[in-house]
């Protein structure tokens, strides 16, 4: 779209540059790593092609599937069902989905071996009630992990989905049961062609967080295209080689990416103004009052209270034992930089979004929409990737502007915060992006024209119009941008300044040891500190809808 | 947002950001980055007791932090570098990364095959990769005595092996290959991908045999000794491996001096320190044994395991080299 009003061009022009200087900022470490395929190596190929790589793709890609399809069923599922019924406990159940968040994935994945795996106590009762060889579902397959990643990663597809349906669907359900379709008709005819593309939002969430991860698949001995990544990096000494099978995984996440354009159809987000008061909840009776309530619970427990019990259990059976947890009495100097981190993060990548969703509205619509495609990047690429490609970007800078007589200190240029946030802010700036976009989507454009019309420049326009309205939208990227900050590991690892130790690298100093019960308070610590931010937004759920009217 | 509360949020970030500038980070003190971690902290902190110099260290995961050093070059912070494998070690030492060190007090304190031929980094602290076996279900006299043994037809279904992204895993090939060659570590290693159940970590492989889902399987001995000191009648034993032919393979946690450190004196006493007046404070909470032969072991392994066995003398610099060959041939071997 043009940029119009005085000096209109000029300004325009300026937002166009500043979201492209973003993309590059994200792109150029990414690249970096991804250059070594220029000059391919034939002789990893052949050999990765002869031996594991067919089978990592195909796991990958089923993995991918499964978990997309699983949180896509019970994310949207239960987002209906919280939003559209009431029945015993509902208002409570519909925000207890999104307390999963919470949860680091790397916790996870050890956690349900060793509660529901065969060295677990659940199929140790079971094998005394029903016998030695009574069967049981195998826990460390393709299913355990599919299962473990929906459990952890569904409240992405519910959180959007939720806020679809109430910013976006209750006027047009409204009308079509007025117009005489039944509920079931109205939803799926009316409703769910409107939440689609948030629905698909959440589903390339959710496969991109499945694709990075490259810790949680090997305790289910699943084989995924990262894992070879890893184990070629960290086995053989190559990064080169590691960084072209890497292409690989940037490959999926181009596809989960390409998947979500298809998916979310020809729909867009963007209702004139956004008010609407939610769909009227229809009560729920008898059996199917009780089988939703049920459902409900049994998620919430398998997903969130089940995990934090079982951590519980074994934090107290820690401190009570002699050896204790180590490093106790450093607690708060690991939760003050983790803290640290998460605001500054949050900060540098909400700020950053917001000027990248304004751009779309104020620069040229195809610079500005390629440059917001591609700052998306760092969010498919593995934790580690990132930091070795940030790592290398800026020692690479700093040794341009020494040839040009400015010395950084050595700390500034590799272990500092600043390198840190820096990464942070490639790795979580799509997340945070895609919620300030939608957010902004929902402020029609009729009423960007209106302000600029009436005189006032595009930042005023930002600060006045887009920004007040899009404040629900605004908080929710700002908690999950925060609560990836606050669980992420591997960069943290890399990267940071001596003495910057935060909660993760507490649980890994002791899980990469296979300490798993000492690492059991730590993790749960990790826990409580996310709960803060997911609750502040479980409440924004539950608000009616913002009445805040911009400033003339 | 309203521009209050924005400015408000910018007032927050500029503050955090100055106090963390201006925290942490003593360019005078002993800098180390440590891919080991339990223990360590109490090991460092005696050191600066002992001798006055004052340490920082930075713990990661050992290829990562070698990558770290590599990139960062001379301006590096790391003075001294530890892994908890010898692959690493011999990697960095590949990479140029560690300056040689010319030390009689280390040279006497660490076995020559625990340390590199140059002088570029010496190992702290023995792991040994060994047999395991459920002492439930076998007697002493089934449980297989060789690596080879278990690659045998007979063992179909009855071991637990550690994937083969684990360094501990890959440095025990990268022996065989050493040892017997290519092609016959490869027909070694296939007979285990036919045999073996794969699980992830040592730990759940103990757990595994306790639980009767195999019977034996390789782990490193601390692990077991972990167990024990949990629960003393954990029903999993250990026997020596290979102690007719070469010894049970044993891997190395150590390190060296960078190259571009920028207090080489204090690290090579640090390192001196570890491998003489530090080694029990190094490895008995983690129930390694010690590098140096005179430092006694901890009880727990000294009584479970004993300290009469024949080690694998192969140079931890040579299957450190023959790491990455190691993970080929696992993939070659369809091993997972």
């Amino acid at each position: 779209m043009q940029a119009f009003g005085h000096g209109g061009r000029r300004s325009g022009r300026s937002w166009s540059w500043a979201s492209v200087a973003a993309a590059v900022l994200v792109v150029v470490p990414v690249a970096m790593l991804a250059s070594s395929i220029l000059r391919p190596r034939g002789d990893v190929w052949s050999q990765q092609w002869s031996t594991r790589l067919p089978g990592e793709l195909w796991a990958t890609a089923v993995l991918l599937v499964g978990v997309a399809v699983g949180s896509t069923v019970l994310g949207a599922g239960l987002a209906w069902l919280t939003a559209a019924y009431r029945f015993p406990g509902s208002r409570q159940l519909g925000w207890m989905m999104i307390l999963p968040l919470a949860i680091p994935s790397y916790i996870l994945g050890f956690l349900t071996l060793s509660t529901v795996g065969r060295t677990g106590p659940v199929q140790g009762w079971w094998r005394d009630a029903f016998g030695d060889d009574a069967w049981f579902p195998p826990v460390e397959s393709m299913w355990g992990a599919i299962v473990t990643f929906t459990l952890v990663l569904f409240p992405y597809v519910f959180l959007l989905t939720r806020a679809a349906l109430r910013d976006q669907a209750a006027g047009a359900y409204f009308a079509a049961r007025t117009l005489g379709a039944g509920p079931t008709e109205a939803a799926r005819r009316v409703v769910l062609p409107l939440v689609r593309p948030a629905i698909a939002a959440g589903a390339a969430v959710v496969m991109m967080e499945t694709l990075t991860d490259f810790a949680t698949v090997q305790y289910f001995g699943v084989d995924t295209v990262s894992v070879g990544v890893f184990r070629i990096w960290r086995g053989t000494y190559d990064r080169d080689a590691a960084s072209e099978i890497a292409t690989v995984v940037l490959a999926f996440a181009l596809l989960a990416i390409g998947f979500e354009r298809v998916a979310r159809g020809r729909a867009r987000f963007g209702q004139s103004g956004g008010a609407g008061a939610g769909i009227e909840p229809r009560r729920l009776a008898g059996w199917r009052a009780w089988a939703a309530t049920a459902t409900c619970a049994l998620v919430v427990l398998l997903a969130f209270v089940g995990p934090v019990v079982r951590l519980a259990q074994w934090a107290i059976a820690e401190q009570r034992s002699e050896r204790g947890t180590p490093q106790l009495e450093e607690y708060p100097t690991y939760l003050w930089h983790s803290v640290q981190l998460v605001i500054i993060t949050v900060v540098v990548c909400i700020a950053v979004a917001v000027v990248i969703a304004n751009a779309q509205r104020f620069g040229s619509a195809r610079l500005t929409r390629a440059a917001a495609r591609a700052s998306a990047a760092g969010y498919a690429v593995p934790g580690p990737v990132v930091g070795i490609g940030v790592l290398l970007t800026v020692v690479g800078v700093d040794s341009v502007l020494e040839r040009v007589g400015l010395d950084l200190p050595g700390a500034v240029a590799t272990g500092s915060l600043l390198v840190l946030a820096y990464a942070y802010a490639i790795r979580f700036l799509a997340p945070g992006l895609g919620a300030v976009e939608a957010g902004i989507g929902q402020v029609s454009e009729e009423m960007t024209a209106s302000a600029r019309t009436l005189g006032a420049t595009p930042a005023r326009t930002m600060w006045r119009i887009h920004l007040p309205l899009s404040r629900a939208s605004l908080i929710t990227a700002a908690v999950l941008v925060g609560v990836d900050a606050l669980k992420e590991l591997p960069i943290v690892l890399l990267l940071r300044p001596f003495g910057f130790d935060t909660l993760p690298v507490w649980v890994y100093m002791l899980v990469s040891e296979s300490r798993f019960q000492q690492a059991a308070l730590p993790a749960l610590s990790i826990v409580a500190v996310a709960l803060v931010p997911v609750i502040l937004l479980a409440r924004q759920l539950d608000r009616p809808h913002s009445t805040d009217t911009p400033a003339p | 947002m309203s521009r209050p509360s924005l400015r408000l949020a910018a007032l927050t970030v500029a503050g955090v950001a100055t106090v963390a500038a201006c925290s942490g980070d003593n360019s005078d003190a002993l800098h180390i980055y440590s891919g080991r971690h339990y223990g360590s902290e109490v090991a460092f902190e005696e050191f600066e007791e002992a001798t006055g110099i004052e340490v920082e260290f930075l713990v990661g995961n050992d290829a990562e932090l070698r990558e770290r050093i590599a990139a960062e070059g001379a301006d590096t912070e790391a003075d001294v570098y530890i892994t908890v494998d010898a692959g690493n070690l011999a990697a960095a030492a590949e990479q140029g990364l560690f300056q040689p060190i010319e030390s009689a007090v280390l040279d006497e304190a660490i076995p020559a095959e625990l340390r590199d031929p140059d002088g570029l980094w010496y190992g702290l602290t023995i792991r040994a990769r060994t047999i395991v076996y459920s002492t439930e279900r076998m007697s002493l006299d089934e449980v297989p005595t060789t690596y080879e043994e278990l690659a045998e037809p007979e063992w179909q279904g009855r071991v637990c092996m550690r994937v083969s992204s684990n360094v501990y895993q890959q440095s025990l090939v990268a022996s065989l290959i050493a040892t017997h060659g290519g092609e016959e570590a490869l027909r070694i290693v296939q007979g285990w991908a036919d045999n073996a159940e794969i699980v992830s970590n040592d730990i759940l492989l103990l757990d595994s045999i306790a639980e009767g889902v195999c019977d034996v399987g390789l782990a490193n001995h601390y692990y077991l000794g972990r167990k024990l000191e949990e629960d003393a009648n954990f029903p999993v034993g250990l026997v020596w491996a290979n102690q007719d032919d070469r010894g049970v393979h044993v891997n190395t946690s150590g390190g060296g001096v960078t190259t571009h450190s920028k207090h080489p004196a204090e690290a090579q006493q640090l390192l001196e320190w570890l491998a003489t007046d530090g080694q029990s404070v190094l490895v008995d909470a983690n129930h390694e044994y010690p590098a140096n032969p005179a430092a006694t072991p901890e009880p727990l392994i000294t009584e479970a395991f004993g300290t009469d066995f024949v080690r694998d003398d192969l140079n931890a610099a040579v299957f450190g080299a023959l790491n990455a060959d190691a993970v080929r041939l696992m993939d070659e071997a369809g091993y997972d």
